[in-house]
């Protein structure tokens, strides 16, 4: 199953590396994983998205706890949550297409942020499935070149994953 | 007081109560060798090997519960000390590992003697640090210190790089006496609720037995084992890492379990309705076949690192907490329990379960041919170690057979006398560690169990104990076999042993007299003792025993891979399937 995870850890150099060499060396996979400083300049929060039976991602916590750089963790595929990804897309559009494009574009709600005469790029932020339905939907030998920062997740609710 | 970054470190570990660091100089640790060199408080005993250095502080921390600590120099001296890094990892050793590091301007530009160092170890370290400026020495030894020792304790490395220690640079001391970080808050104290719920368990069971490991040493959780299983009148058994924390003579202690444990400890735990795991992580030298383990049996399992609980094996009631609190709120619990609850005798219900146990008991599965008085058996040196001290020494084993036959054959009474590399297999540890354990012991006997093959590994080391007059026994139980290695090729190879013989041995009694030791060879069995007699009685001197062992000898009982505590083989008379 699929399990997303958010992790607040210590902003300090080779924390990263950390968490990153647990998954290769215990052998857990890693699907996504994206990182930036918080609010809080001392911390940083991750959100990882990982596979795996109940016991391997009970593991996969357990083992990211150990860690001493993670601060605090939670499973968010545990409850209700919301998961953005941003997508950008460069896509083939002369002339006879651009109508089609920017049409599929603003059905997506994405922006073109881009133009050139045989090009877009566009910008797109959803859940993971949203954008795979944009790629899907963009005739292949259209796209040129894709780049997605994977999942950033949160839980719902007025509960947050803070410093307690 | 104004020091600096070298003189820092040096008082850090003042500070910390450390007295010996094990070491070994080069160009980025040369500041600290300085600061060492001024001072008295601190002793640095100067190994041949970084390796050694590791291994030696790793002793001490074993066989005293300190931290150990090292000290070596940047590049090669911090890779040549990861095998004992990795080797005090294993095994939840606390140490603290000080490297040296090139300048920091020089970090990342492959200069000479770098190496990322906190890359390397990062997988075999509870953690490591990089300290960047000399303001930051103070506070990183510290939380070194609190994490190397605290929780499931384990080694942490510092790196230091050269600049950081600059002699012309000072700034004011000041070390801190505790250390909070948000991000580290290891359990100080079991859940009540499971405890209750595990003492309940404990009372109804039928055929219950307590399995323990290194961790009731680790925690200090000797005396509250000791009290909990004797009133409740269980058998133990114990792995390879947790030998000690029970008393080896008691008559409610099984002896070791898992691929070379006793007959009637492994069948016990197959049999047994409840397993009360404590301090121990389950191991695959230990469970055998994972899906064989313990199939009538119910487990609970205490542990300070919630990661051990279900890693292998399905837990029914996990506990997490330091294993001396939570024993001793057991028993505390327990004994409540049984006022208010006025249950029929306890032992009673045991009775069964203890006649099963004694049959087994009878099949006598660490019986080898005493008949023989023409070679040395190898279980009979260690026998007759155990006779010649008293069972009082603190063994230090390195790794194959004669690790086994040292665990089957001396009995341990006491906790930090049995120092072994259980989770690594780290050959090249004993003596090494042996040092650590005679600088922190030496009104103690210290003997190395060892074989041909291991010893080579860390021979150097042999001049430390010159230098620093170290009269430790060695016992080196000789077959001229790579031993373990050579059982496998004989059983599960067709007998083809490759690179398991190891030829063209060093004469090991000139040997250890090159090096300013004692060296002996005993090869007749109605020699050893009296030989053995001679070595002991030499308080100040090392003796080096080289003992000609039977090289055909294998360790019996056995469980081979795949297999299941039910499915031993006792000797070579019976099949092996």
């Amino acid at each position: 199953m699929r399990h997303i995870i958010s992790i607040l850890i210590e902003n300090e150099a080779g924390a990263l590396s950390r968490v990153a060499g647990l998954f290769s060396a215990r052998g857990y996979n890693i699907e996504s994983l994206t990182v930036a400083p918080t609010e809080d300049g001392s911390l940083s929060r991750m959100t990882l998205v990982t596979r795996g039976n109940n016991e391997i991602v009970e593991q996969i916590t357990k083992q990211l706890n150990k860690l001493i750089d993670v601060v605090k963790l939670l499973d968010l595929s545990d409850g209700e949550h919301i998961e953005r990804e941003m997508m950008l897309i460069k896509i083939r559009a002369e002339r006879a297409h651009r109508g089609e494009i920017t049409s599929l574009v603003e059905i997506f709600r994405g922006r073109i942020i881009d133009v050139t005469d045989a090009s877009y790029i566009v910008e797109m932020t959803g859940s993971p499935a949203k954008l795979d339905a944009f790629i899907k939907a963009v005739h292949e030998e259209m796209v040129v070149e894709v780049v997605r920062t994977g999942p950033s997740g949160i839980a719902r609710g007025a509960k947050g994953l803070v410093l307690s | 007081m104004e020091l600096s970054g070298a003189e820092i470190v040096v008082q850090c570990l003042k500070d910390e109560g450390v007295e010996y660091v094990f070491g070994y100089p080069g160009g980025a640790v040369l500041h600290i060798y300085d600061a060492i060199f001024q001072q008295s408080d601190v002793k640095h005993l100067l190994v041949r090997h970084e390796q050694g250095a590791v291994h030696a502080a790793d002793g001490l921390a074993r066989s005293t519960g300190k931290p150990g600590v090292a000290l070596v120099t940047s590049g090669p001296g911090a890779t040549n000390a990861v095998t004992g890094i990795a080797t005090a990892y294993m095994d939840s050793i606390p140490l603290v590992v000080l490297t040296g590091q090139v300048a920091t301007p020089f970090i990342g530009s492959d200069a000479f003697q770098e190496v990322d160092t906190v890359g390397i170890t990062r997988p075999c370290v509870k953690h490591n640090f990089l300290i960047k400026r000399v303001e930051d020495i103070a506070t990183t030894m510290k939380k070194a210190f609190h994490l190397a020792t605290s929780g499931r304790p384990g080694p942490v490395v510092v790196d230091i790089p050269k600049d950081v220690t600059d002699p012309r640079i000072t700034i004011p001391y000041h070390y801190p006496t505790e250390i909070k970080m948000r991000s580290y808050n290891p359990a100080v104290r079991g859940h009540q609720g499971q405890i209750r719920r595990a003492v309940e368990l404990m009372l109804e069971a039928h055929s219950p037995i307590f399995y323990t490991g290194g961790g009731v040493i680790l925690g200090e959780g000797s005396e509250a084992l000791i009290a909990l299983v004797r009133e409740l009148n269980v058998p133990i058994t114990s792995t390879l890492m947790g030998l000690g924390s029970y008393p080896a003579s008691d008559r409610q202690f099984l002896g070791m379990l898992g691929m070379h444990g006793t007959y009637e400890a492994n069948m016990a735990m197959h049999e047994a309705d409840l397993v009360v795991a404590i301090g121990a992580r389950f191991d695959d030298r230990v469970t055998g076949h994972i899906e064989k383990f313990c199939p009538h049996a119910r487990i609970i399992h205490v542990d300070i690192d919630p990661s051990s609980i279900a890693k292998t094996v399905r837990v029914d009631l996990p506990i997490v907490g330091p294993v001396r609190s939570v024993l001793q709120d057991m028993l505390k619990q327990m004994r409540s329990l049984k006022q208010k609850q006025q249950q029929p005798n306890h032992h009673a219900t045991l009775q069964a379960w203890w006649q099963k146990i004694e049959q087994w008991r009878g099949m006598h599965c660490l019986r080898y041919d005493r008949s023989n008085h023409e070679v040395i058996k190898p279980q009979y040196a260690v026998e007759t170690l155990h006779k010649v001290t008293g069972g009082d020494a603190i063994i230090c084993s390195d790794v194959g057979q004669h690790q086994m036959f040292a665990a089957q054959f001396y009995p341990f009474e006491q906790p930090r006398r049995w120092i072994n590399s259980g989770g690594l297999g780290t050959m090249g540890f004993g003596l090494p560690a042996a040092m650590g354990c005679k600088v922190a012991h030496p009104e103690r006997e210290v003997a190395v169990v060892t074989g041909e093959g291991s010893i080579q590994m860390c021979i150097q080391e042999l001049a430390t104990c010159k230098q620093y007059d170290l009269p430790i026994k060695i016992i080196l139980l000789n077959n001229g076999y790579l031993g373990m290695v050579r059982q496998w090729q004989e059983f599960f190879y067709d007998s083809r042993y490759s690179q398991s013989y190891v030829e063209a041995l060093p004469d090991f009694v000139q040997l250890a007299q090159s090096y300013g030791h004692v060296g002996m060879r005993i090869e007749r069995p109605g020699d050893l003792e009296a030989a053995m007699q001679e070595a002991f009685s030499m308080k100040d001197r090392l003796v080096f025993m080289d003992i000609i062992v039977d090289p055909k000898e294998n360790v019996y009982p056995m469980i081979a891979a795949g297999k299941g505590h039910h499915e031993m083989v006792l000797s070579p008379d019976s099949e092996l399937v």
